[in-house]
């Protein structure tokens, strides 16, 4: 069981689908709203070896690609400020690291899911992401981070980073202790979820009982923080603008900022 | 480079003749693109805007944070050349240099709404995710994609990959988003290098050190072969110059590669992962899954 499947089934109003083994859709009532919920899940039995355990391989950016479509496909007659939401329920352990991934364009996939969630934002579908577990490198890249508004557990269960510790230290040529030790001092570099929300890419840290497997109260909070997050995505920007405006990207990200506004002066 | 072999029909009087374009800084590689007397840089070294990540881990900040930004026109029309200096920090993306891109998108997008056709080359040699920057890193990777799909809705945004360090990581994907890529057969195109797969999954699973194999599935004879990529060039300022117009001017797609799902389907479902072709064999598996498109090239 995985967390990404224990909170799309927690808060779906009926039946889980799929769109392939490892990708799955659901509804779920959020206030006026049904939400289409989308999430990658493990597929022990995937023909594709290094995309089993969560991964967001070829056939996942593929599937999150349609499912997402599909939505927007059935929704674009609607007035644009009706469009459903799109939720991705994001606990993913990283992008597939594979030859067969690498020799069919695992990055072309990727970009394809991209494209799908980032044009669903444009559309005027609020797209929100809901991190239960892990959002790691290229895996969350293409499910989750295109979103108007990005809320998480606060759960020692749940990271997001660019690359998990081991690898991380070795790219840099560190310890994984001299990685602990740096990431006390520089937030972007910290894999505890406290820190990653004070970035500004955080729009709420949730409290629940069980991330693993949610009780009522905590399925019922998720629901509410959703719908709450709903009604900011439609009043807000349909770009990404939001994360450099935030609380948190007003404290941390000053250099982000600053490079936009002497860009934004100097461009005439 | 990738073997020793020169292949059949090279134009040798262009090999000789040429002016190597990955040799030249990131800066001059902007500058040659543009039209004579048209560059212009903006937040440029001296306007000193640093990553303030690095200096409290022990690495030595660039004042352009390894991204140059160039205005000016390209065949007559007002353009915007972003080139990464992969001399610096491996091309990785941090806080300043991906927000450099992704603003930079973003107002050549305000530009075209405004009226004023800005088109943007992005010169993509980058080993993804700056690791020291890590998670502001990633978000701006994100941010780059999203400006990216905003400017290429309305002009080309052609993206070029010369050399051998190639375009990995999270910008790999923002590659897979250019209306057109244009690549050297010196050059890579992956999401994961080949040390990221050997050190993740084994050597089995791929061996690093394998140059040969590395450039048949990375490479840029096989991106374009595939389709993945759409013009191979010489590594020549002159030749990747004429690439750029002439992919400008093949002006904004009905649908872009991105945008073409149905095609990513029908090109998974022609290959059996538990029996993959050899990558040689790649290209003609997937020209019979999905005919070439009469525009590619």
């Amino acid at each position: 069981m995985s967390r990404g499947l224990n909170w799309t089934r927690a808060l779906a109003d009926g039946d889980v689908g799929a769109v392939s083994p490892s990708v799955i859709t659901a509804d779920a009532t959020l206030g006026d709203d049904t939400a289409r919920l989308v999430a990658v899940v493990p597929d022990p039995k995937s023909p594709y070896h290094r995309a089993r355990k969560g991964e967001v391989g070829l056939r996942e950016g593929l599937s999150l690609a349609e499912a997402v479509t599909e939505a927007v496909t059935e929704d674009a007659r609607l007035p644009d400020d009706r469009r459903r939401p799109i939720v991705a329920v994001v606990d993913v352990p990283s992008q597939a690291y594979g030859r067969i991934e690498e020799l069919l364009g695992i990055h072309h996939a990727l970009a394809v899911a991209v494209d799908a969630y980032a044009s669903a934002r444009t559309a005027g579908h609020p797209v929100i992401t809901l991190i239960v577990g892990t959002a790691l490198s290229g895996g969350f890249l293409a499910h989750g981070a295109q979103a108007n508004q990005i809320l998480a557990l606060n759960d020692p269960g749940v990271m997001i980073h660019a690359m998990h510790k081991e690898a991380a230290a070795k790219v840099t040529l560190r310890t994984v202790d001299q990685l602990d030790e740096l990431a006390r001092r520089i937030p972007p570099l910290s894999y505890d979820v406290t820190d990653w929300a004070k970035l500004g890419l955080c729009d709420e840290l949730l409290d629940v009982e069980n991330a693993a497997d949610p009780t009522g109260e905590d399925v019922r909070k998720a629901k509410d923080a959703l719908t709450a997050a709903v009604g900011r995505a439609r009043s807000g920007p349909r770009d990404l603008g939001n994360r450099l405006t935030s609380p948190g990207a007003r404290q941390t990200r000053t250099a982000s900022r600053r490079i936009r506004e002497a860009l934004a002066a100097q461009w005439k | 480079m990738t073997s020793t072999a020169i292949p059949e029909g090279t134009d040798w009087a262009a090999l000789l003749a040429r002016t190597s374009f990955i040799e030249l800084s990131a800066r001059a590689r902007a500058a040659a693109l543009l039209d004579d007397g048209t560059a212009r840089e903006l937040c440029g070294p001296f306007d000193r805007i640093e990553s303030p990540w690095l200096e409290p881990q022990g690495v030595v900040p660039e004042s352009d944070d390894g991204v140059v930004v160039v205005k000016g026109e390209l065949g007559g029309r007002p353009a915007v050349v972003i080139a990464i200096e992969q001399a610096f920090q491996g091309g990785g993306i941090g806080e300043v240099s991906g927000v450099k891109i992704a603003a930079t998108l973003s107002l050549a997008a305000r530009d075209n709404r405004d009226g004023t056709p800005t088109v943007a080359v992005l010169l993509l040699e980058t080993g993804g995710v700056r690791l020291q920057e890590a998670n502001l890193g990633l978000a701006t990777v994100a941010e780059v994609c999203s400006a990216l799909l905003e400017l290429r809705a309305l002009q080309p945004v052609v993206g070029v990959i010369a050399g051998a360090l190639g375009c990995f990581g999270g910008m790999s994907i923002a590659a897979g988003l250019c209306t057109r890529l244009i690549m050297t057969r010196e050059s890579r195109l992956g999401l994961d290098g080949p040390q990221v797969i050997e050190s993740e999954a084994g050597i089995a699973e791929f061996d690093a050190s394998d140059h040969t194999l590395i450039w048949s599935v990375d490479g840029g004879t096989q991106r374009t072969g595939t389709a993945l990529a759409d013009a191979l060039v010489l590594d020549d300022v002159t030749a990747v110059r004429s690439a750029v117009i002439d992919a400008v001017g093949h002006g904004v797609p009905g649908r872009h590669r991105s945008q073409r799902i149905d095609e990513l389907r029908a090109l998974l479902e022609a290959v059996d992962p538990a029996d993959p072709p050899e990558p040689a064999d790649l290209a003609a598996v997937w020209a019979n899954a999905v005919p070439p498109r009469g525009d590619r090239r």
